[in-house]
């Protein structure tokens, strides 16, 4: 398969197979433009954020107003810009965190034998709602908010990553090379570190890629649900709630948001099928 | 067989003593007392702890569980906060538009993602491929509420063929399941496709090709029933989300069923229906799920429990 003289890193060949992958390649470019621009906001907005103007209430999409009006005469295209700010920061905030607690509480549950059963019992029963559930019943207990319902996420798609990361350690705690390093007297936390956490790297990339999609979108429904960021911030999910009473009058104040959502998910979706393909070639 | 039976419906047992357990724990990790916020903060001291007494609150936490526990088991889920009203009546009244909601959208989803996968499996790597594979992930990617509301934006406002919001018979739930069943098709047609193209593979095929039958006919009856298999648990285990997905499309179509129930239930912080609600759906959840399971052993015969 590979020509070259020097055999291919693993990390190399799938870099390659990655960057060679056009969709893949697709979804980062739309993950760019949408960081560059909540990034920028400040600089490229055309119009300040909070700026009302009664005179042009509800205006359609024109060349002052590129996405139009919404009922105070704020600037959509302004407003979408500096909430991609609040989405895509939510975001990272709850998959950095799901991925944290998730994948501390995988290995443990996957190399410690004695406490994998409390674990995975304590798993099952957050599993027993669908994740969406799990997050309104946790803003029940929290009260609404954004960050509580980031809290919510977290907990709602924690166990999908302590699954997935226990059944790879499973895997590999058996191996020869692991048995090794434990018969040369190394302590566990260097042997889980250095030995197994590398070499489930990937399905935990991969995971968090489209964990990244389904926190922005569970995080936007709350909104939307009026539990999770409020109005008038202008966190997506939250403009597609106010934009929902003009629907009739003026359809951008809702389409819009909606439309930026459903972008930048599809963006971390492309990339982590991508990457899947990229770290498993044999899988297409 | 039995004995899979009996084992599984253990474990749900177990499962639901746990959920029992988190559920009871919420009202005590909500800040303030339950008593002083059914009451309002004006109430006496008295009324306070008549009521709090009446709640069993002044009792160790473990007899309160109990109680708890034997009520929920017993198939009492308590009484509504605001409407007085039993919280079991209130989710078996709205319970059928969610039902009929969730079936008549698993039935778009199934003929939709079934076919688009099986097409585009036939036809892969052809610009058709490409297509559904694109409007799957797009149909996986879009929010539930904003496929509503353009759905409502086009069929409703712009050529008046549906309802806009509420109930008027089946045909005004046509425009919700088919925002719910969206995402679970996309969901189906790329789990359909890969399904198939590892059946495709098989020398069965190849056998049924090299004896002339019509591609149509190998796909149906030979491709289809031995791809199907994985998307049928799919289908079962996507129902569960659905009841989740119907708390949001019943709220942007003003549907009167347990997801709006749940809603409205948090908005005014009614602690008893919550539980109620939360309790119900694991117990759905978990039924569909071991229903599921035993279908799949029906349809693929391969497949032994024990």
């Amino acid at each position: 398969m590979v020509n070259s003289n020097r055999p291919e890193s693993y990390w190399g060949g799938m870099g390659k197979r990655l960057r060679r992958n056009k969709t893949a390649m697709a979804g980062v470019v739309i993950l760019i433009v949408f960081t560059l621009g909540s990034l920028l906001a400040p600089v490229i907005a055309p119009h300040p954020v909070e700026q009302m103007n009664f005179n042009s209430r509800l205006s359609a999409p024109s060349t002052t107003h590129l996405l139009g009006t919404d009922d105070f005469g704020r600037d959509i295209f302004s407003r979408l810009l500096h909430g991609g700010r609040i989405s895509l920061l939510m975001g990272l905030i709850t998959v950095v965190l799901s991925t944290l607690i998730g994948v501390t509480l995988g290995i443990i549950a996957g190399y410690y034998r004695r406490v994998d059963l409390f674990i995975m019992q304590g798993m099952d029963i957050l599993m027993s709602l669908p994740a969406l559930l799990l997050a309104i019943a946790v803003i029940a207990v929290l009260g609404p908010g954004l960050t509580n319902a980031m809290i919510a996420v977290v907990i709602a798609v924690i166990p999908s990553y302590v699954r997935v990361v226990r059944s790879a350690v499973l895997s590999i705690r058996e191996k020869e090379y692991v048995e090794a390093v434990r018969a040369l007297g190394i302590r566990d936390w260097q042997i889980l570190l250095k030995h197994i956490l590398p070499n489930i790297l990937s399905p935990i990339i991969v995971l968090s890629t489209i964990q990244f999609g389904v926190s922005i979108l569970a995080a936007a429904a709350l909104s939307f649900l009026g539990l999770g960021a409020q109005p008038p911030m202008p966190e997506w999910g939250a403009m597609v709630f106010v934009g929902k009473a003009f629907l009739s009058q003026a359809w951008w104040m809702s389409i819009f948001p909606g439309l930026a959502i459903m972008l930048v998910v599809l963006g971390f979706n492309l990339l982590g099928d991508g990457l899947r393909d990229a770290f498993d070639p044999k899988t297409r | 067989m039995r004995r899979y039976v009996v084992k599984r419906l253990l474990s749900l047992v177990g499962t639901l003593f746990g959920v029992s357990v988190l559920i009871f724990l919420m009202v005590h990790l909500i800040p303030g007392d339950p008593a002083t916020q059914i009451l309002g903060q004006f109430a006496t001291p008295e009324a306070i702890s008549q009521m709090r007494a009446s709640l069993g609150l002044d009792q160790p936490l473990w007899q309160q569980y109990m109680r708890f526990a034997g009520n929920l088991f017993a198939g009492d889920l308590g009484t509504s906060l605001f409407t007085g009203e039993k919280v079991w009546d209130q989710i078996m009244n709205r319970f059928p538009i969610t039902m009929q909601l969730a079936i008549l959208s698993v039935i778009i989803a199934a003929i939709f993602g079934i076919l688009l996968g099986t097409i585009a499996a036939v036809k892969q790597n052809t610009i058709i491929d490409r297509l559904v594979v694109l409007t799957s992930l797009l149909g996986i990617s879009a929010p539930g509420f904003w496929i509503a509301l353009f759905l409502i934006w086009i069929f409703a406002y712009k050529l008046a063929l549906f309802p806009i919001s509420g109930y008027e018979g089946i045909h005004s739930l046509l425009l919700p399941a088919i925002t719910l069943g969206m995402a679970e098709a996309g969901m189906i047609a790329r789990m359909t496709r890969s399904s198939m193209l590892e059946v495709i593979k098989q020398d069965y095929m190849r056998t049924a090709e090299a004896k002339g039958a019509a591609l149509f006919r190998i796909i149906v009856s030979h491709g289809l029933p031995n791809a199907i298999i994985p998307v049928v648990t799919m289908l079962g285990l996507q129902f569960g989300s659905l009841m989740a997905g119907a708390v949001v499309v019943e709220t942007v179509f003003s549907l009167q069923g347990i997801g709006s129930l749940a809603i409205e239930a948090i908005s005014k912080r009614d602690m008893p229906t919550i539980q109620g609600m939360v309790f119900f759906m694991a117990l759905i959840f978990a039924l569909t799920n071991l229903i599921v399971d035993l279908i799949y052993s029906r349809i693929d015969p391969r497949i032994h429990f024990d």
